[in-house]
């Protein structure tokens, strides 16, 4: 007979304010198997606990029920307490009364109705707990980044500094990300290649670090400590080895119209190229949508020139497998495409650029080598118009509805460094609101506003107008003077909403980690798990976690860092006994667990059997790896013939705790 | 064809390719007619029968006999072949040692048709140009054969093989059938009507088996139903809406595996349209998934066992179920 012990929390007002807890002690206690039922103001407290584990010496209790918050957030400590008892720690079931019934019900009968259920069924479930011990598993001590900007580039460095091994994996030909086509940074003006080069070449330097760039991640297998990724090195048609980064073949390559995309396409570049002057690696890489002679089988100058012999046509893509214990993505952020805003003119008018454009054209390494021109004719901007908020905090499907959150701040340093290198020119800013949240940020934009006379403007730009005369009309509310306005402009800058690459989507299926609905990787817990994803072993750094500025995003990237390396340096971790495992007498040898197994834990094999009449019969049966599987339970619903079972959530737990609600 | 499938049979097993042959044979009644194993040209000669009532599809016998000593022939028309290639696919038969014959597919006759002109008695059933001559204790009755047609192959999918080692006659081709049109009936009724409809429908229900004991989907070693530590087994008896559920948590259990052979349609003694409920996860299926026909082949994935980057978003699934 079992003597299950029944605990329900007060969590101060949290439930006792919506759940009347004396009650659901009082019912609960009537339950069959139940000898002791208890309400107490914080059960997760440390007389709260040794009240459980009072009970469970005293009535030798075979399983207890805990009333209370998910079990995301205690269930842990329960189980340290019924271990520290003397029972087994997977004889603890949580009722969770508070997040599914307190928190969202506002009648005391309805909520503590509900609550009386959900500790029925626990107590349904419990009634066919069974004993389970942890295993251990080995960690590979060396970490996967994927993504290699200035995020990526700062958790590989730290922990490569910590002792480990780190492989980042970009998929551009150079690594540096965003911040290498920034041309100054707020709030102090300083260079960002300046700053960024240096960390870009120390990661090339570092013996820890292996860059794999102009490469993808395709498949990820394994879990928390073992990880097996699968890379795809692309073709580059350019022996890495050999390859001097002298750039003789870009100089020579006669296909010279390809648009740069290192430069936003506002100029060109050839064939063969090399992305920018300090790329890591410094090697050259051939574009097949453009050399001519992997299109026609004419042309080979490259080849010719190239003194190292390094050209090679006929590379091909190539899969490396590697295995990592921990990863960290850092898959950052690109703009919005502008495609719908056509009031904004942005297809429209070549002078009509986005804030990442003008940061080129604004660069000395930039396509006017450093003086700002306007595209159209190359000649000096006189006024220039800002526009916030080009698809953030938008209420429609157009855009996005957070805050992009580094645009008040880049546009108050374009607008600055305008005015303090072209004097006569006007500088408008039209914005919702702006927002300077951030050391030393308000003082930043107060310069801009204060000391540079730049007209910040509030309202929002209705409709840009390019005229025949090449200027271009803004039509736009001042909604303070109460009053439409039309500016006869030179250039406008749109600070369009950032979003996440695209390839995070595809990847967070890979990692099986959650994302949100802008597609921006969820954090374990917004306040204080901020830098892992829920999935084990799998780490956040930077914008893909949600729009950032540079020292937020090397804040997090070093903190994303730490908590990969917290695991790295274990040897082994403990595994989750709630594993899969199949009945082979029952189990058909279908597949189906197999083909559904998200990581790889299921084999088959053949296997004798004694049959009742003393014949022996082969049959093909399922074998999980317990060192592999993670317990998802997409084996058990998959199972034709309910031979996959998941322990500590069986089959038969799952339809007691339905039976016990419904009944 | 029954003489062509006769001497096919006696000359593999005469030169020892198989050692035995999955056919038919005949039961009490001329229409009667039972799946059989032959090992013997005596008794092929003696009780093989292949008529216009040979329908049943014999794939699921092989899940035993292709892993008995020596290879077993079977006779299969082309629905019969999806059958087995699903049953391929899940390692349910041994593909090695089986030797399939491909023969032509239906129209097969529903005797329950005729019974229902109020034709009593049958002796014999013959097809005369398309006209059914029936001999009765009674006298010779008549009738369109067209009138007589089972319904499963009055929407028949496909005259083509997809897994054979030798065929006797021509192959033919997928068809455009009209296979969905009564789940599209059904899906266009309130909830509470359809509700009505398959309570009605399953309320007759004898729970005899017949339905899982021919499904060629349903070769579980140990069915839940028969397992007294799946909780479920005696859940049906105890009360009658629980016992409707038994067609459909079958239905969900065959889900993406069934290849729409009609079976369970055909032997159920209460004409429940059970395969209605499959129909209508097929169609899901082609609609959420794209196109799917298990049994098409051995090796493609199925798509609720798969997943794939572009995969609709359960949402949307969600979306589509609201009224």
């Amino acid at each position: 007979m079992q003597r299950i012990g029944v605990f329900v929390c007060h969590c101060g007002t949290n439930i006792a304010a919506t759940v009347d807890v004396k009650t659901v002690a009082e019912t609960l206690g009537k339950e069959p198997g139940v000898v002791i039922s208890q309400d107490y103001q914080y059960m997760c407290s440390e007389s709260g606990q040794n009240l459980v584990k009072d009970a469970i010496k005293e009535h030798n209790l075979t399983g207890i029920v805990i009333c209370s918050c998910s079990p995301r957030m205690h269930e842990n400590t329960f189980r340290k307490a019924a271990a520290a008892a003397g029972l087994n720690p997977y004889l603890v079931e949580i009722a969770n009364i508070r997040e599914q019934c307190s928190w969202i019900h506002k009648e005391i009968a309805t909520a503590t109705e509900k609550a009386v259920i959900l500790g029925r069924a626990a107590i349904a479930k419990v009634h066919l707990n069974a004993p389970l011990t942890a295993g251990e598993s080995p960690v590979v001590k060396k970490a996967l980044v994927i993504g290699g900007g200035i995020a990526g580039i700062q958790t590989a460095l730290d922990i490569a500094e910590a002792g480990f091994d780190v492989d980042i994996v970009e998929k551009n030909p150079t690594i540096g990300g965003k911040m290498a086509q920034i041309d100054k940074t707020f709030p102090t003006l300083d260079c960002a290649a300046c700053i960024l080069t240096p960390k870009m070449v120390e990661a090339s330097q570092n013996e820890r670090i292996t860059i794999r760039s102009f490469s993808e991640v395709t498949d990820v297998k394994g879990f928390v400590g073992n990880f097996t990724v699968k890379i795809k090195k692309k073709a580059r048609y350019v022996d890495e080895t050999k390859c001097t980064g002298c750039g003789l073949c870009t100089e020579k390559c006669p296909m010279k119209k390809v648009p740069n995309e290192f430069n936003m396409g506002l100029d060109n570049r050839s064939a063969v190229y090399i992305p920018f002057a300090q790329a890591v690696p410094k090697v050259a890489t051939i574009d097949p949508n453009y050399c001519m002679m992997l299109k026609t089988g004419k042309c080979g100058v490259c080849s010719k020139v190239c003194s190292v012999g390094a050209i090679n046509y006929k590379q091909q893509d190539e899969i490396i497998e590697e295995k990592y214990g921990a990863i960290i993505v850092a898959t950052g952020f690109n703009p919005i495409s502008l495609d719908k805003y056509d009031e904004f003119a942005y297809g429209q008018s070549p002078d009509v650029v986005t804030s990442l454009e003008l940061e080129r054209l604004m660069n000395a390494a930039g396509p006017n080598g450093g003086t700002l021109l306007r595209p159209s004719d190359k000649t000096h901007p006189h006024t220039i118009v800002f526009v916030q908020c080009v698809g953030s905090r938008c209420d429609d499907s157009k855009g996005k509805p957070y805050c992009s959150k580094i645009c008040c701040m880049y546009t108050a340093k374009h607008a600055m460094l305008i005015r303090e290198k072209y004097p006569d020119t006007e500088v408008y800013v039209f914005y919702i609101d702006v927002r300077t949240p951030g050391k030393n940020f308000d003082e930043f934009y107060r310069r801009a506003v204060e000391q540079y006379n730049v007209h910040y403007i509030k309202g929002m730009v209705g409709k840009v107008t390019p005229k025949s005369d090449g200027k271009i009309d803004v039509q736009a509310s001042d909604l303070l003077a109460n009053e439409q306005l039309h500016i006869n402009a030179d250039m406008v800058v749109l600070a369009a909403a950032i979003e996440p690459d695209k390839t995070a989507r595809p990847l967070a299926t890979m990692l099986t980690t959650q994302m949100d609905t802008n597609d921006f990787f969820t954090e374990a817990h917004p306040k204080l798990r901020p830098v892992e994803s829920a999935t084990a072993g799998i780490f956040l750094s930077g914008a893909c976690q949600g729009p950032k500025d540079i020292p937020e995003t090397v804040a997090q990237a070093s903190a994303a860092a730490a908590k990969a390396i917290g695991l790295l340096c274990k040897n082994s971790i403990t595994c989750n006994p709630c594993v899969a495992h199949s009945n082979e007498l029952m189990c058909n040898g279908c597949s189906s667990c197999e083909k559904v197994c998200p990581y790889g834990a299921i084999t088959y094999i053949d296997k004798e059997f004694r049959m009742p009449d003393r014949t022996t019969k082969v049959r093909r049966v399922a074998s999980v790896n317990p060192a592999v599987c993670q317990g998802c339970g997409a084996c058990t619903v998959a199972c034709p013939s309910g031979a996959m079972d998941l322990n500590g959530f069986s089959n038969s737990q799952i339809m007691a705790e339905v039976d016990a609600i419904c009944k | 064809m029954q003489e062509a499938m006769i001497n096919k049979a006696k000359q593999l097993l005469a030169d020892g390719t198989v050692s035995r042959v999955i056919g038919w044979k005949r039961g009490e009644f001329a229409y009667d007619i039972t799946p059989a194993v032959f090992e013997t040209a005596e008794e092929l000669e003696k009780d093989f029968v292949f008529d216009d009532f040979t329908s049943a599809n014999v794939s699921k016998y092989l899940v035993k006999e292709s892993k008995k000593e020596g290879k077993v022939l079977v006779f299969l028309k082309p629905c019969d072949t999806y059958s087995l290639n699903q049953l391929t696919k899940e390692h349910r038969v041994d593909r090695d040692n089986i030797y399939v014959v491909g023969i032509p597919g239906g129209p097969k006759l529903d005797i329950e048709k005729i019974k229902a002109k109020g034709i009593t008695g049958i002796t014999s059933v013959k097809n005369d140009n398309f006209t059914l001559k029936i001999e009765t204790l009674y006298g010779e009755e008549t009738m369109p054969f067209y009138e007589a047609v089972l319904d499963k192959c009055a929407s028949c999918k496909s005259k083509k093989h997809v897994t054979y080692d030798e065929l006797i006659g021509e192959d033919g081709d997928t068809l455009e059938s009209n296979r969905f049109d009564m789940v599209e009936q059904l899906e266009n009724m309130t909830s509470q009507e359809r509700y009505d409809f398959w309570r009605s429908e399953l309320s007759k229900c004898i729970r005899c088996n017949a339905c899982r004991n021919v499904c060629p989907a349903c070769t579980c070693e140990n069915c839940v139903f028969d397992n007294p530590a799946s909780g479920i087994d005696n859940k049906a008896p105890a009360d009658s809406f629980e016992e409707n559920m038994f067609h459909i948590i079958r239905a969900f259990h065959v889900a993406g595996r069934c290849t729409d052979c009609g079976e369970c349609s055909r032997v159920c003694p209460q004409h429940i349209p059970l395969h209605l409920l499959n129909r209508k996860f097929i169609k899901d299926i082609n609609s959420l998934y794209g196109e799917y026909q298990a049994g098409a082949d051995t090796t493609s994935r199925a798509p609720l066992t798969d997943y794939t980057a572009d995969d609709c978003e359960a949402s949307i699934v969600h979306e589509r179920g609201v009224e």
